[in-house]
């Protein structure tokens, strides 16, 4: 499933932003399609998660115009930006899970207040989220201080699922988590996607991931998209920025694994 | 939901063999509120069960948990769903549980023991805590490179000059405020001119030390709570033990020490203040000009009670600085437990000082200071 043609969720135009003096993106266009998986790589510093916090209209571009679901974000009233905020859903780098709360409590919280659902229903209902991301029951009662890292990121999945929203954004999924976890969870968002027919939007430093299940990838360099499209086109491109972050050593490697399982 | 959207229905349909369920609407998070709260349909115990997804606008995984709670798990035929909701719905099928019940609560005795426990447990490791870094200040004092005297005057920055406006204003009108009230009383067997006693006894003895410590216990003392906690919660402490270095050492001793060396000089400057305000309330509403009430002043107030008042502050620092720092320890690793633990210290660190108080006026009529 690449999408290719589908109708448009996510549109950035013109995107400019900067901190103080410093530019961060210099005029970025992008296109994110419904029912892809959609990744946004680049090297430390080249603005993904500032550009990702500007999809989620948690930051506020200096120019260029947000479309998100066919609303265009500066139009956007402030009462109908959490009706929008719902049709989406957000796991963040270093899983942002309420500290204080269980994990169940965590899935429960946007459920709680949006919804007004049996209480019974609710909790059947953040139970199977917490089974979608291979949780079992067994870990609904505890905090997230008493979970592993990997267990951690599926508990923030299941809380950003627990809507079903339409969007799902990922910051770093896979950071922090050993080979076999990372890998668990590629396939994770891959059977979710299919399943749920969600689209996907991922930041990313993991190659192996981007191989594995991106739809399309947007290599972000200097400000600016420095290439964009299947994977197999970007790494065709002959742009020098692509041409230095994928035939670098570890993008030889990953690759080499990829086209191994294949 | 929004106005004008359909929610979900079920409409049962007994036919001969099989029992026909037609979904309609809106089966979504938000389209199934109605349909959740109320009953559930009577189904016929046996034959088959055909589920119609014909007129279903909307589909996700809320509903199709609904969906298979309805007919009680039972298996059903799916109709004429779109292959996306077949799937949807065979995915939830199998992942989906009966609630597990909820989680049990402990009982009253149980709760009311947990706590005592708990309590107990600070006590002790207050008690613990206060003699590790008694150790520590001893080890640093025999090795004084140890001290770090650059964090403790910092400390004296931050918690002494820095809290000078507030300290004096209060003090000043404490001053103020007992100046009047004794004074009115005095008044009334014209014993004006001891209004100079009233005030000077007050102030330097109690007032002084003690305002000054309640607001240095919620100023400092919270401060040190939260910032030893955060530390706790972002691992900074446990990188200074792998570091080879000790968070005693580093981030209490300076504190306690910089604390008993700004509480006293900042007890002085309040009793200063507080002993100008009385006078200045003296001569607006009791005529005792300030000449006479310095002299009177002289007269009444001996160096024992100015010391009185003094020698309390570095005990009351030590309290401070140590409940504070101990609660921060204290807090787990959550957001939560530092606003907890910080609340905590200052009501902690206030209760003890007032304790204290009272423990040294029992021991000061004893001694007959």
């Amino acid at each position: 499933m690449t999408g290719a043609g589908g109708e448009v969720v996510v549109s950035l135009r013109g995107i400019e932003t900067r901190f103080g003096s410093q530019r961060v993106h210099a005029g970025i266009d992008l296109d994110v399609r419904r029912g892809e998986i959609f990744a946004l790589v680049g090297g430390s510093g080249s603005g993904k998660t500032t550009l990702l916090r500007v999809m989620l209209l948690l930051h506020r571009p200096a120019a260029g115009r947000v479309t998100l679901l066919g609303r265009e974000a500066a139009r956007i009233g402030g009462h109908e930006l959490p009706a929008l905020r719902r049709r989406m859903g957000v796991l963040f780098q270093h899983d942002a899970l309420f500290s204080g709360l269980s994990l169940l409590d965590n899935v429960l919280v946007p459920l709680r207040e949006h919804t007004r659902l049996p209480r019974g229903l609710m909790r059947e209902i953040a139970l199977l989220k917490l089974a979608l991301v291979g949780l079992g029951p067994e870990t609904g009662p505890r905090l997230p201080e008493a979970l592993s890292g990997g267990m951690r990121k599926r508990g923030a999945l299941a809380r950003a699922l627990a809507l079903d929203p339409e969007l799902l954004f990922l910051d770093e999924p896979t950071a922090g988590l050993d080979p076999v976890t990372a890998a668990g969870f590629d396939e994770l968002i891959l059977r979710l996607r299919d399943s749920l027919g969600l689209t996907v939007v991922l930041v990313t430093h993991d190659l192996d991931t981007l191989m594995r299940i991106a739809d399309r990838v947007a290599l972000l360099a200097d400000g600016r998209v420095a290439a964009v499209g299947t994977l197999d086109e970007v790494l065709a491109s002959e742009d020098p920025a692509a041409r230095r972050f994928f035939h670098g050593p570890r993008g030889l490697a990953a690759r080499e694994r990829a086209w191994s399982r294949a | 939901m929004e106005p004008g959207v359909e929610g979900a229905r079920l409409h049962v349909e007994r036919g001969d063999g099989a029992t026909r369920l037609r979904a309609q609407g809106r089966w979504t998070v938000d389209g199934i509120a109605a349909l959740a709260q109320a009953p559930a349909p009577a189904l016929p115990d046996r034959g088959e069960l055909v589920l119609d997804g014909g007129a279903v606008e909307a589909l996700d995984t809320a509903g199709a948990w609904l969906l298979w709670r309805l007919i009680g798990g039972r298996a059903a035929r799916l109709e004429g769903w779109r292959p996306g909701q077949a799937a949807l719905l065979e995915l939830v099928r199998r992942h989906g549980t009966a609630s597990a019940p909820p989680p049990a609560r402990p009982g009253r005795l149980a709760r009311l023991g947990a706590r005592a426990v708990r309590q107990a447990r600070e006590a002790v490791s207050l008690v613990s805590f206060v003699g590790a870094v008694t150790l520590e200040l001893a080890r640093a004092l025999a090795r004084p490179r140890r001290l770090r005297l650059r964090l403790a005057l910092e400390e004296v920055q931050h918690a002494g000059v820095e809290a000078l406006p507030i300290v004096g204003l209060l003090a000043f009108l404490m001053g103020i405020v007992i100046a009047y009230q004794g004074g009115v009383q005095l008044r009334n067997y014209g014993a004006n001119i001891f209004v100079a006693d009233l005030v000077g006894l007050s102030v330097l003895r109690e007032i002084a030390p003690l305002i000054t410590a309640i607001l240095l216990a919620g100023r400092s003392g919270s401060a040190y709570t939260a910032q030893i906690g955060t530390m706790q919660v972002t691992e900074e402490i446990d990188a200074l033990r792998t570091l080879g270095l000790s968070p005693l050492e580093i981030l209490v001793v300076p504190k306690v020490l910089g604390l008993m060396l700004a509480l006293p000089l900042l007890t002085v400057y309040a009793g200063a203040l507080g002993v100008g305000g009385g006078m200045i309330m003296a001569q607006w509403v009791l005529e005792v000009s300030p000449a006479a009430f310095l002299e009177r002043f002289e007269q009444a107030i001996g160096l024992a009670s100015y010391l009185v008042g003094v020698g309390k502050a570095p005990v009351f620092a030590a309290i401070i600085a140590l409940v504070g720092c101990h609660r921060g320890f204290l807090a787990g690793a959550s957001a939560d437990s530092v606003g907890r633990q910080t609340t905590l210290s200052v009501v902690q660190a206030i209760f003890l000082i007032i304790v204290a108080d009272a423990a040294f006026s029992v021991l000061f009529s004893r001694l007959g200071i």
